[in-house]
């Protein structure tokens, strides 16, 4: 006799919120787990169940996978969603999720194992014909083999670590003589992110453009592709604005990824949502990046031009439902979204600002979006990353997303610790992220010029 | 010569020591990583000098503005 649905959101913050948020509305009762840190967090009460699984450092709490199997056997939940970051993209644990007979609302393990390696996911697009850049296998430990493997790339060029993501660990070198210092330093960057140390090069791209296609596939093999996100706007190769759709850029050059992209994932039988991330450059080719096997931050902006539920549909999904009837066959972006994470760190070097939250208002209006983890007397504290709030914003036109978005982000106060509200609406405001002008090195011009501007 | 106290510029926790009591530490150049909210950030000792103590060890918490290590100019 099969017991009744119950997930366990082993996450939190925003993306714990809009996960309970999605199982409220489709009736699944919940669990929310919380370390110290997050002991107030205010979506502990929109959740059936809230665990306490341990003290605030990650290791402690939300990487602790014996007390998450703990939780889940207290609770009886049947199903464990990992949400982003955490263990989300670890194929072992999900494996385990699975051995100890419950659902895993992400893909097979399988998948977040080969995207997860970046290499075997750089192969796997050149097998299934994705634009891909050049770049190098996983570096030995040879210096002299390094150097030679870098000589046939090319300079710029990045480090990046094979099993890595979100940006992070990421070196960029000039020039030759700075190559093995910088290999160096990634090499135990990487290790202490992701446990591996080892890298591989590729070559670099030029005021890039992230554009980004959301997927979303089904246990019995069906496919869609739902577009496509622009994250050019980062700092520290970490996104803090996308929007839906990318501006500028023939829909024909899109409608081909799109299909390119569908037809290489349905040889795989990729079962949950994903996202295929990749570089357009100055000539207009699109270049593979990397593959992530999880729900995004941005994942809003899609489901706001769109008029879905990526959430809703990635349970759905996960609990056996196919694809045809979670999504409508027909779908087109209407208008346009655009969101801006809002982080715990200052306008000018982007440090992090943990501290008390001692206002913390959210801006409100029609079609203004929050999505938040925080509220008003809540410590933020140094175990996480600096996510304080979504603000996403959907209109019938770029322009008027981009008018909204500055006077939602005016609207907002947060008191206690610095944000980067400021950068943010420097950035829209900008000449070049008005006209659709983006690349992955605006946002630190921008900021930069109005650091210099300053002194 | 002057002892100069070199201070937290962020709120964290020590990952790495990476200079010695002892060491000439040239202008611009770090002497301990500290990490927060998963963003590791360099302590900077501008002016340059030598390392005469240090305040904090591998693992403490530190505050922005504590004193964490002492420089001779």
């Amino acid at each position: 006799m099969m017991k009744p649905t119950k997930i366990l959101v082993a996450n939190r913050s925003a993306v714990a919120s809009r996960v309970i948020r999605a199982l409220n509305e489709l009736g699944i009762p919940s669990v929310a787990v919380y370390s110290e840190a997050d002991k107030d967090a205010p979506y502990l009460n929109q959740a059936d169940d809230a665990i306490f699984i341990g003290e605030s450092p990650a290791a402690k709490s939300y990487l602790n996978e014996d007390t998450l199997f703990e939780a889940m056997t207290r609770t009886g939940a049947t199903a464990l969603h990992p949400g982003y970051g955490f263990l989300s993209e670890n194929p072992v644990f999900a494996q385990k999720v699975l051995d100890a007979g419950h659902v895993f609302v992400g893909p097979s393990p399988q998948w977040i194992e080969k995207m997860g390696h970046k290499t075997q996911a750089r192969d796997f697009a050149k097998s299934v014909g994705w634009p891909i850049g050049l770049g190098s296998e996983l570096l030995p430990d040879d210096d002299q083999l390094v150097i030679e493997m870098a000589r046939s790339i090319g300079y710029p060029l990045i480090v990046k670590p094979a099993e890595g993501g979100g940006g992070i660990g990421m070196l960029v070198v000039q020039t030759e003589d700075k190559l093995l210092s910088a290999v160096e330093r990634a090499r135990s960057m990487a290790k202490r992110g992701f446990g591996s140390e080892a890298l591989y090069l590729e070559s670099l791209c030029l005021k890039p453009r992230h554009v980004e296609f959301q997927v979303i596939g089904d246990k019995y093999g069906d496919i869609r592709v739902l577009f496509e996100r622009d994250c050019s706007i980062q700092r520290r190769h970490q996104k803090i604005i996308e929007e839906a759709i990318a501006p500028g850029i023939d829909r024909s050059l899109i409608q081909t990824q799109c299909e390119g992209i569908a037809r290489g994932l349905r040889t795989l039988g990729y079962d949950s949502l994903g996202t295929v991330e990749m570089l357009f450059d100055t000539t207009g080719n699109f270049r593979f990046l990397e593959m992530n096997t999880r729900l995004q931050v941005e994942h809003g902006v899609t489901e706001e031009v769109l008029g879905i539920d990526l959430v809703q549909s990635q349970i759905r999904i996960a609990l056996g439902e196919r694809l045809k009837d979670v999504l409508p066959d027909d779908l087109s972006p209407q208008g346009h979204s655009i969101q801006a994470r809002i982080y715990a760190e200052d306008s000018k070097r982007f440090y992090p600002s943990p501290g008390r939250l001692q206002a913390f208002e959210m801006p409100i209006g029609k079609n203004i979006r929050v999505e938040t983890g925080y509220c008003v007397g809540m410590e933020v504290t140094q175990y996480y990353d600096p996510l304080l709030a979504k603000v996403i914003v959907h209109a019938p036109s770029r322009s008027e997303a981009m008018t909204q978005l500055i006077t939602a982000l005016r609207q907002t106060r947060i008191e206690g610790i610095s944000t980067n509200i400021e950068a943010l609406i420097r950035i829209i405001q900008s000449e070049h992220f008005m006209s659709g002008n983006v690349h992955t090195g605006l946002a630190m011009e921008v900021v930069q010029e109005a650091n210099r501007m300053s002194t | 010569m002057a002892v100069e106290q070199l201070k937290s510029d962020v709120t964290g926790s020590v990952w790495k020591i990476v200079a010695s009591i002892g060491d000439d530490i040239a202008p611009g150049d770090s002497i301990m990583i500290i990490e927060s909210m998963k963003m590791e950030i360099p302590v900077i000792c501008e002016e340059g000098g030598r390392l005469v103590a240090l305040h904090v060890k591998e693992g403490d918490s530190v505050a922005e503005g504590q004193n964490i290590a002492e420089i001779e100019i």
